[in-house]
């Protein structure tokens, strides 16, 4: 009995060796002083823990599984010479890394995190400053991008890079992570089933999310604020819009949420608050949008052609300066059970729905799509009286343009 | 001029007609609220009434206020008072009770509703400075007709016409040279033809606390620094009371040499 525990004892010991990783530790006072040298020391799956410290390094390339860890955050000082980390290995993970300096090119993309033809990959924890391009993902499929913090100082759109860049990556997860001040905060190009959960993308020169040539994407309960504009989403199928804060996103050609050839998405309980224009709405067909708010935007929601079979069904606009606003006289979509603030009509039945249809669509939105200028008429008299003709007799907006079942109350 | 002031004062707050001012905006603040339950939304709705209500209440009320008093007028004259004390004393009397039927009237169903507790707090006082503003500027206006037109009727109809074509037909003009000329770069124009009418200066005020998200949506430099920092505001307050020191100012000059 007792032999035979030794002897397991003494085969787990043996095949457990190279199965168990080990840990190298990096920090300046080591014998690993530098995270290239512990990467190259290192054999498949073990752990690099980083210490605490001021690492000057560059292209760092990550081959083979391993797990890198920054104890207290070491920063890794690119001094602006390029890129920073590399990863071409499955099974990578990073871990609490402060990363400042990453080189700006014109040519380059330099990024301090490049994952390239890898899965499996894991990014938590990282702070980003000083960059170019962010977290890079190419051709990487089944990660997560997890908890980081990127801050930019971008300035311009053209030296300036993007937080997060997905590029024909797959299934990957962005969660909880703070971008602000690049040019795109979360940016997916060719990608697929990805989902992005309580992100927080503020302050960004372009957009704070952008979908290009993407489908079936999730993205829920993200805060974007102050962007040049909230999110674009482009030439994409099947996306998921949920629970998402879109704020404050000024200016000439801010939006809310950009739509350009969008088919099949669902919009749903998002909240769009003090936009210049809450939604723009161009070439997308069968959107479902339920359950939104639209609060004190410039233009809740402005349709500028080639939408059709799209449903606005229970949402709550409330004083927005124009509630919808659309360039044609052809309506193909249907406004149903919507709270709209501007509302005057009565419930007589006492069934909680407007008697009366209600027309979202002013001529004076018409008026300023043609000169702009005449903005500064806004609620002036001359105009309501103008508007309250074209309520009795719709000459000016499509006829058929109407909700007839408004609400009464205020959607909870 | 102060106890000319505080004369037409007292004689303002005991007629009646003080009284239905003030029940009126009383009752309209409460009718709101109550069907509205909503402080955001009623402050827009108030925003159309104080625009396009106060000047006109205003103008009436100045006129009337005006020839009625004509009688008492001259029997001041013939003491030993200055003339510019005894009209600006009265101006200021009527336009004293009218701010003060306002300001009370909006004041207090709104604090009962607990404006005190609300964000739009700023946007209501915003409101009731542009309706003092409003008060000050038609009823010098209306003092000045009424001054310069011995006839009634006809200052009753100057009167309203005044009122009619700054609430109405100004913005439709307004509008039509600015979709007739919409080839040309307008938004010069456009900020300094909002300057040339009280109730647009008003409304432009207003705007920019309740819709600027709207208008930073235009395209124009200039436009973008009137309405983006705090050139608007500024601007748009140092014209009312340009607007307000104006009439005045040729109330007290032709109430010195009109001959009586």
């Amino acid at each position: 009995m007792y032999k035979f525990q030794l002897q397991l004892i003494v085969f787990i010991f043996f095949i457990g060796t190279p199965l168990m990783a080990k840990t190298i530790e990096v920090c300046p006072s080591c014998e690993v002083k530098s995270i290239k040298e512990g990467v190259a020391l290192a054999t498949d799956f073990d752990t690099l823990l980083i210490k605490k410290g001021t690492y000057r390094e560059f292209n760092i390339l990550v081959d083979k599984p391993l797990t890198l860890i920054g104890e207290n955050y070491p920063v890794v000082d690119g001094e602006d010479r390029g890129e920073i980390i590399r990863i071409v290995s499955d099974n990578v993970t990073i871990d609490g890394l402060h990363i400042i300096n990453v080189g700006t090119s014109y040519t380059t993309d330099y990024a301090a995190i490049r994952v390239v033809k890898s899965d499996n990959f894991l990014i938590q924890n990282v702070v980003l400053e000083k960059l170019f391009f962010g977290i890079y993902l190419e051709r990487s499929n089944n990660g997560r991008v997890y908890h980081n913090k990127i801050i930019g100082d971008a300035l311009d759109e053209y030296n300036s890079g993007n937080g997060i860049q997905l590029w024909y990556s797959h299934h990957v997860q962005v969660d909880r992570n703070i971008v602000q001040g690049v040019r795109d905060g979360i940016y997916l190009e060719f990608s697929d089933n990805i989902s992005i959960h309580n992100n927080i993308s503020t302050n960004n020169l372009r957009y704070g999310l952008h979908f290009m040539f993407s489908n079936d994407d999730v993205y829920t309960d993200n805060t974007f604020e102050n962007n040049g504009a909230g999110v674009a989403v482009m030439f994409s199928k099947r996306i998921k819009m949920m629970g998402n804060v879109f704020k404050k996103n000024w200016g000439t050609a801010a939006f809310g949420m950009l739509l350009k050839e969008i088919n099949d998405a669902e919009i749903i309980g998002n909240t769009f608050e003090e936009n210049t224009i809450g939604i723009n709405i161009e070439g997308s067909n069968r959107i479902e949008y339920k359950n939104n708010d639209f609060i004190s935007n410039g233009w809740a929601v402005k349709v500028l052609g080639a939408c059709y079979t799209n449903s606005f069904i229970n949402n709550n606009f409330l004083y927005n300066s124009f509630d919808i606003s659309y360039n044609s006289k052809l309506n193909d979509n249907v406004f149903e059970k919507n709270y709209w603030s501007n509302y005057t009509g009565y419930d007589l039945d006492k069934d909680g729905i407007g008697d009366v249809p209600y027309r979202p669509v002013k001529l004076f939105s018409y008026v300023v799509n043609r000169t702009p200028e005449t903005i500064i008429l806004l609620r002036s008299m001359f105009m309501d009286i103008i508007d309250f003709s074209e309520k009795v007799s719709p000459v000016f907006t499509p006829d058929n343009l109407l909700d007839e079942m408004p609400l009464m109350k205020r959607l909870k | 001029m102060l106890k000319i002031l505080k004369y037409s004062f007292y004689d303002l707050m005991r007629s009646r007609w003080s009284y239905v001012y003030f029940l009126f905006y009383l009752a309209l603040g409460f009718v709101l609220l109550f069907l509205n339950n909503d402080l955001s939304k009623a402050v827009i709705t108030l925003m159309n009434v104080i625009i396009i209500l106060v000047p006109l209440i205003s103008t009436i009320f100045g006129v009337m206020y005006f020839y009625n008093s004509k009688e008492f007028t001259e029997l001041l004259l013939a003491q030993p008072l200055k003339r510019s004390s005894i009209f600006l004393g009265q101006y200021l009397g009527v336009a004293g009770s009218l701010m003060l039927s306002l300001v009370l009237g909006l004041g207090i169903p709104f604090v009962l509703y607990g404006l005190f507790k609300s964000d739009t707090i700023w946007d209501f006082s915003l409101l009731l400075i542009t309706g003092a503003f409003l008060t000050l500027i038609f009823a010098a206006l209306a003092f000045n007709i009424a001054l310069s037109n011995e006839n009634k009727i006809k200052g009753f109809g100057y009167a309203v016409l005044l009122w009619l074509f700054l609430a109405v037909i100004y913005d439709g003009l307004f509008l039509m040279s600015l979709i007739l000329f919409e080839e040309y770069p307008l938004d010069s124009f456009s900020l300094a033809a909002t300057m040339f009418n009280p109730i647009d200066l008003s409304r432009t005020l207003i705007l920019l606390k309740l819709d600027i998200s709207a208008l930073l949506g235009y395209t124009g430099a200039i436009f973008k620094q009137f309405f983006g920092t705090y050139t608007g505001l500024i601007v748009s307050i140092t014209m009312l009371i340009l607007w307000t020191v104006l009439p005045i100012w040729r109330l007290a000059y032709k109430a010195k040499r009109k001959d009586f």
